[in-house]
């Protein structure tokens, strides 16, 4: 393309770390040249590489990434301005985000002066939670603290998925996953076949662990059909959902379960391609994933199936599989219309099974014949025992409160903020998802977020909104400004300076964002907002 | 011999639109079934010279069996699909759309989204005076076109024409994020410093008047303009060999600004700098 | 027939259909802007763009694959191209046995041409050079197309040759969705060879020779038609130079500045008895004039056709008056062709052009309603019925192939304006997007990028060694003449490769360095090849 192109250069160190990412310059020979227009896709990692190295995205950084990946400056200024963990103006190469966001807003979440505030991290079961970047020559991130509290239902029979888990498996070791049973799953793939994986899938009933619930086993013979090739897998491990850190855990403690899985599902639904998708802050999930990949790969037990680990930069929205896709292919994580949906037209305009961590880790347990469908959960907040637990779906609500220890509860959040409150007296529903679908609410990722009797639930619900308006990706009309308004009539709500009748501008502004956004964040954006409203009468004007 | 290419003929698809039967080729839209069928869709980002995308939301149908409305500028129909396009969730979302945008941008040069306001009867007022908006000040960086962004509507179709879809020269994208999502350059350089060659393809397609030419901006400062004194002259660019038409924009004698129809083979809408700004040697006079 | 004429390719083919397009000798993305955006609308769609340029140009950086060649070595190049697509059995041997003529004779000319032999006088790789073969061998839908880069070289004709054996060899022509299009550089150099002002022509592409054709236009016009061709502009220079051409009338064309090696140029018309310029602005040339009769901007200050590249004829119309005391340029013709004693009939556009129609064939389906109503027509359009014909040379498709279409075996004949110790840097002269030729037009406007639109623009490198700086001045000589200018670094071109354009003529006169080669038969100089020395001022 013929790029005006930045002037500033980049120092010596920004050069290496891209370099790093698209590999080293080569001089022209002034005689023959061949445009590759398919090289954008390494922009965010030669991106967050610059930023890992100097602390912050320079223009001369900027620039260069440009030169080199063939992205018009106006553009690769159009991806980076669009991660919040990505920096446009110099910043010390220390930074401490502290999470504000829900479970750790209830522990006492405070951001010290020159620290800065951020959504959920992840790590809701020992809030207050913080993550620190170090850039530099050999940069780091490290989650804070970092240790929690112990698995609650170690030492537990019974176990599925977090069975490996809660018995004390090294996640670090190839040999302790074999030797617990690991493997034995593939095995049993390659004798059914990728159709007989695919029937097995489709017979468990297995829905998908990210929110939306949608039958996998369709979703793969969706994919295996398409005759457009390449075809993708992408493992959705974006995790941002406030409340939400299965993922996280299942991640860092079991990796060599999800590496196994992805090469089922490749395997029965051809894919030579896959790519794990992680959140910028899980910076522990990317060692143990990238090291369990590393040892897969180098042991032959991928054959054939390439996996790359990509990791974000900061955008809850990039959890919607499409946004996932344009995040990964070096755009903005803008969602995409649909239809086309993934199965057809997905990563790279090629039919893509997109599947959450714990929808895959469900596979290797379908094949060596534990079909009981468990799920697992995300209990933070005013409880004793907060943690990931496992519980077979159905299970009521009241009994996983009882087992976390919860505080007698003002209200429960469940399914995130994407969720709904729960009143005190909702509290017998089944975890499933037909219990959930008939009470009219969700379990969404699998957050429950206890809320005890002093809790501020109007902070909560005003953290909410501003989530929600932060994470907008801006595209479209009722979300971009829907959660504006919505949250100024909140806050208009909170301090009592009303206008006209702010309930009814706030359901409008539901409906429209429910009925009219292009995907999921706008039409989950008022969920939690109205329940809390309307089942609590919290900012009942 | 004439070689008109002779493609396979499309097939038909019928759909109920409102209670009434409709056919259109497959791979038509919703939003040219309602053409067909006589029905006003209002639209604000589509146009007929770029690709969809389908951000603004106000030409969103209710099709039976979605669980959200669908936005019909790039839904494709099918057989047996029933639309409503009148339904109270329709109405409730696109007074809404409407609201939200007529509270926070400055749609005073937008007359097709006044209209639809009236039309739906959107009343912005209701989020108050201290609603956030995205007054700026205009950006004066040259002497052929200026940018003001308090009238923008991010509907993406100036991102578009200098985009993919016709110009390539990707001078102008969207930074930023959520509400503070803005048309820019890199790192907001001015536009004698951007990738800009001042082709005017993003003028053409801006439907706010966020993005003007400098002749009618200076002219409407002036209280000046005046567009029923005007009259378009079609005629050929007197630059190149390609054969681009042009409409010359005349009032009182001068050429007031530049355009090409969208429905042109040759140009779709589209110029280059000569042929958008260079009718001014016959200005100097 | 194929050379002469015009494109035989619609944009529409372009853009919709081809699956290759070879940009040779153009610069489109900056010349012709709005065809690129049909180009590049097939290269979203996958289709390959490959550009041939010695520098790596804005259309190069799109390409699939740039082939930086060295300053008029075409036809090697494109002799070799015709060799590899013969030895990798890739030529279209039924199209050729059936529908062309000369194939021995051109199989033999190209055979020395080897990819080694090519990268010796090219300098582009061989590899680079068997990948254009092949890519355009192998297309389904090929468009060749070319501007100046082809054109402005003293053999220019033979370029063009050899561009259209490529076709021939492989069938891209006379087919929807493959063609030859040279991208016109006017906006009715196409309709002004269309209407016979050539020296060869009559209206509607008859030979002045061709005494059945003379005789249909006297009928019409009432008086005899000389049955000997005329000068083009360079065989006017050169008779200038004679003593034998005397007085100039020159319409619309500013050649005091516009013309190779300026100084002779100038010299010449100055020498002249009588010199009447016909213009809308007080050019050069106008100053130089004896007489200056003020004439309208046809595009929008009259009414009238124009043809483009496509050979679409389309209505111009009036949105304006001339101002002051200029008029209407038929207006100006009738009356000065009254005051010579002959009454031309009526001046209105329209019943010119439905005389033109009644005596062109290719035109008579043409009224102005039609082309009204349809937006424009592409000639030959032979009745009120026929819609314009997309693409030409289907024939050359039918079973039976009357009138063959000819290889033309032709030589490569390197740069007149030859590269020594004294004058070691090889200048080629284009342009640039915001300007236009001598900057008559497009200098009434500005724009941020008229900036430094003057400079010389060198390789780093060069300048490095001359020790002129980035924004810096240089002295550039040429056999002929010496200027000074700015200098931009430009890392679009190798070392020994510098680039001007011709658009600030008043600031800095390009053409007083380039050298008048022309070729005989087109007329056009080798404006692409000047041997210059830079020096540090």
């Amino acid at each position: 393309m013929d790029l005006r192109l930045l002037t500033a250069e980049p120092t010596d160190a920004e050069r290496a770390a891209i370099d790093a990412i698209v590999g080293e310059a080569q001089p022209g020979d002034g005689r023959v040249e061949r445009s590759d227009r398919n090289r954008r896709h390494l922009l965010l990692p030669a991106l967050r590489a610059a930023q890992r190295r100097v602390g912050w995205v320079s223009e001369g950084a900027l620039g260069y990434a440009s030169r080199r990946l063939d992205v018009p400056p106006a553009d690769a200024y159009g991806v980076a301005s669009f991660y919040a963990l990505l920096a446009l103006e110099e910043q010390p190469a220390d930074v401490l985000h502290v999470c504000t966001d829900l479970a750790c807003a209830l522990a006492g979440a405070e951001v010290p002066p020159g620290a800065k505030a951020s959504p959920c991290l992840g790590l809701c079961e020992r809030a207050p939670a913080s993550l620190r970047t170090i850039a530099g020559e050999s940069p780091v991130e490290v989650q804070l603290p970092e240790t929690g509290p112990p698995l609650p239902q170690a030492g537990e029979r019974g176990l599925r998925l977090l069975r490996r888990i809660a018995d004390g498996l090294d996640p670090t070791s190839l040999d302790d996953y074999r030797a617990r049973g690991g493997y034995a799953a593939l095995a049993r793939a390659r004798e059914l076949g990728p159709e007989g994986v695919r029937q097995a899938v489709s017979e468990s009933g297995l829905l998908g662990r990210g929110g939306a619930a949608f039958p996998t086993g369709t979703k793969w013979d969706a994919v295996a059909r398409q005759p457009a090739q390449p075809h993708y897998l992408v493992c959705n491990a974006d995790e941002s959902e406030p409340g939400t850190f299965k993922d996280r855990v299942l991640m860092e403690s079991d990796p060599f379960a999800l590496v196994e899985a992805m090469t089922i599902a490749a395997y029965a639904t051809g894919c030579t391609q896959g790519f794990v998708y992680v959140r910028a802050e899980y910076p522990l999930a990317h060692e143990r994933l990238g090291n369990a990949i590393a040892q897969a790969r180098a042991a032959g037990l991928l054959e054939g199936f390439g996996v790359e680990l990509r990791i974000g930069a900061g955008a809850y929205v990039c959890g919607e599989e499409t946004a996932l896709f344009q995040s990964i292919e070096g755009y903005r994580g803008e969602p995409r219309n649909k239809p086309p949906f993934p199965v057809e037209v997905g990563l790279f305009g090629k039919p893509t099974v997109v599947n959450n961590v714990e929808t895959l880790v469900n596979v290797p347990e379908i094949l060596t014949g534990d079909v009981r469908e468990t799920r697992l959960f995300c209990v933070s907040g005013n409880v004793a025992r907060p943690g990931l637990y496992e519980l077979e779906l159905g299970t009521p609500l009241r009994a996983l409160l009882d087992l976390a220890g919860a505080e007698p509860p003002k209200a429960v959040l469940l399914g995130g903020a994407a969720g709904s409150f729960l009143r005190p007296d909702q509290l017998d529903l089944p975890l499933s998802f037909d219990g959930a679908r008939d009470a009219g609410v969700t379990l969404g990722s699998g957050v429950v977020l206890v809320f005890g009797q002093d809790a501020d639930l109007t902070a909560a619900v005003l953290r909410i909104a501003e989530f929600f308006r932060d994470e907008s990706c801006g595209q479209c009309v009722p979300c971009r400004v829907g959660t504006v308004r919505q949250e100024e009539a909140l806050h208009r709500l909170a301090s009592g300076a009303t206008l006209g009748n702010e309930r009814e501008t706030l359901a409008d502004l539901a409906q429209v964002m429910r009925d009219a956004s292009i995907c999921g964040l706008g039409q989950t954006a008022a969920s939690a907002v109205q329940s809390a409203m309307i089942n609590l009468e919290v900012l009942a004007p | 011999m004439t070689a008109v290419s002779v493609s396979a003929p499309r097939r038909v698809v019928e759909l109920t639109v409102d209670g009434a039967p409709v056919r259109v080729t497959e791979g038509s839209t919703i939003l040219d079934a309602c053409k067909r069928a006589r029905i006003e869709t209002p639209t604000l980002c589509y146009g007929d010279t770029l690709t969809p995308v389908n951000v603004c939301r106000v030409c969103v149908v209710e099709v039976e069996g979605a669980r959200t409305l669908v936005p019909s500028c790039s839904r494709k129909v099918e057989d047996g699909m029933v639309v409503h396009t009148d339904s109270e969730r329709v109405r409730t979302s696109r007074r809404l759309v409407l609201e939200l945008l007529s509270s926070s941008v400055d749609l005073s040069l937008a007359d097709d989204a006044q209209r639809y306001a009236a039309e739906y009867d959107a009343h912005p007022e209701r989020f108050g005076p201290d609603a956030a908006t995205v007054a700026q000040d205009v950006k004066i960086d040259n002497d052929l076109y200026v940018r003001d962004y308090s009238k923008c509507i991010l509907c993406y179709r100036c991102v578009e024409a200098c985009g993919v879809d016709h110009q390539n020269t990707f001078a102008i994208h969207v930074a930023g994020r959520g509400f503070g999502a803005h048309i820019s350059t890199e790192l907001d350089v001015p536009l004698p410093d951007s990738a800009c060659v001042y082709c005017g393809n993003c003028i053409a397609v801006c439907p706010t008047g966020a993005l003007m030419f400098k002749s009618e901006y200076d002219l409407r400062q002036a209280g000046t303009w005046d567009e029923s004194r005007q009259s378009e002259v079609r005629t050929v660019c007197p630059y190149c060999g390609v054969g681009c038409n042009l409409e010359l924009h005349v009032q009182d004698g001068e050429i007031v600004k530049v355009t090409s129809p969208d429905d042109h083979d040759v140009t779709r809408g589209n110029l280059c700098i000569k042929g958008r700004f260079g009718f001014q040697h016959v200005q100097n006079r | 027939m194929l050379g002469a004429g015009g494109g035989t390719s619609s944009y529409q083919e372009v853009r919709d259909v081809a699956d290759v397009i070879v940009l040779w000798g153009s610069n489109a993305r900056e010349a012709h802007p709005i065809w690129f955006h049909h180009a590049l609308k097939a290269v979203h769609r996958g289709a390959k763009l490959i550009v041939v340029d010695p520098r790596r140009s804005s259309s190069a950086q799109w390409a699939d694959l740039w082939l930086g060649i060295d300053v008029g070595t075409d036809i090697a190049l494109a002799n070799a191209v015709g060799r590899e697509i013969i030895h990798a059995g890739l030529a279209n041997e039924e199209f050729i046995e059936r529908a062309t003529s000369g194939y021995e004779a051109y199989r033999e000319s190209v055979e020395p041409w080897t990819l080694a032999e090519a990268e010796r006088v090219t300098g582009v790789p061989a590899e680079a050079i068997r990948e254009l073969a092949h890519t355009y061998g192998t297309a389904e839908h090929a468009q060749m197309c070319w501007t100046l880069g082809i054109t402005e070289h003293h053999n220019a004709v033979d370029n063009v040759f050899a561009l259209i054996d490529l076709a021939l060899l492989t069938g891209h022509v006379g087919r929807y969705g493959s063609g030859l299009q040279p991208l016109r550089g006017q906006n009715n150099v196409q309709g002004g060879g269309d209407m016979g002002a050539l020296p060869n022509k009559l209206p509607g592409f008859g030979d002045v020779d061709d005494a059945a054709v003379r005789t249909r236009f006297e009928q019409v016009w009432g008086a005899p038609v000389p049955p000997e061709r005329g000068l083009h502009l360079t065989g006017m220079f050169e008779a200038m130079g004679h003593g034998e051409l005397r007085a100039l009338y020159v319409i619309g064309e500013n050649p005091a500045q516009s013309e190779a090696d300026q100084t002779r140029a100038t010299e010449l018309l100055a020498g002249l008895d009588h010199l009447v310029v016909q213009d809308i602005f007080r050019t050069r040339t106008a100053e130089m004039a004896d007489v200056v009769l003020p004439a309208s901007a046809t595009w929008c200050e009259a009414e009238g056709t124009v043809t483009s590249s496509e050979r679409r004829v389309q209505r111009v119309r009036k949105a304006l008056d001339p101002p002051g005391e200029a008029r209407d340029d038929v207006e100006i013709v009738y009356a000065l062709a009254q005051r010579l004693g002959h009454d031309l009939g009526s001046p209105r556009a329209e019943d010119v052009w439905n005389e033109l129609r009644s005596l062109s064939p290719a035109h008579k389906g043409m009224t102005y309603a039609r082309l009204e109503e349809l937006g424009g027509i592409q000639w030959p359009c032979p009745d009120e019925t026929h819609p314009g014909e997309q693409f030409l040379h289907a024939r050359l498709w039918d079973p039976v192939v009357e009138v063959r279409a000819p290889f033309m075996a032709v030589e490569h004949d390197p740069p007149v304006d030859l590269l020594d110790d004294d004058f070691p840097i090889r200048l080629t002269t284009g342009r640039r997007l915001e300007s236009f030729n001598t900057g008559v037009q497009s200098g009434g406007f500005d724009s941020p990028l008229h900036r430094n639109g003057s400079a010389l623009r060198l390789a780093p490198e060069d300048g490095a060694r001359l020790g002129i700086s980035d924004g810096g001045r240089a002295r550039v000589v040429s056999r002929r003449g010496a200027l000074e200018t700015g200098v931009v670094y430009d890392t679009t071109l190798r070392p020994g490769l510098a680039f001007m354009n011709l658009h600030f003529p008043d600031e800095v006169p390009t053409n007083v360095l380039t050298i008048d080669a022309t070729d005989p038969k087109s007329g056009t100089a080798e404006f692409k090849a000047t041997a210059v020395r830079v020096e540090a001022v």
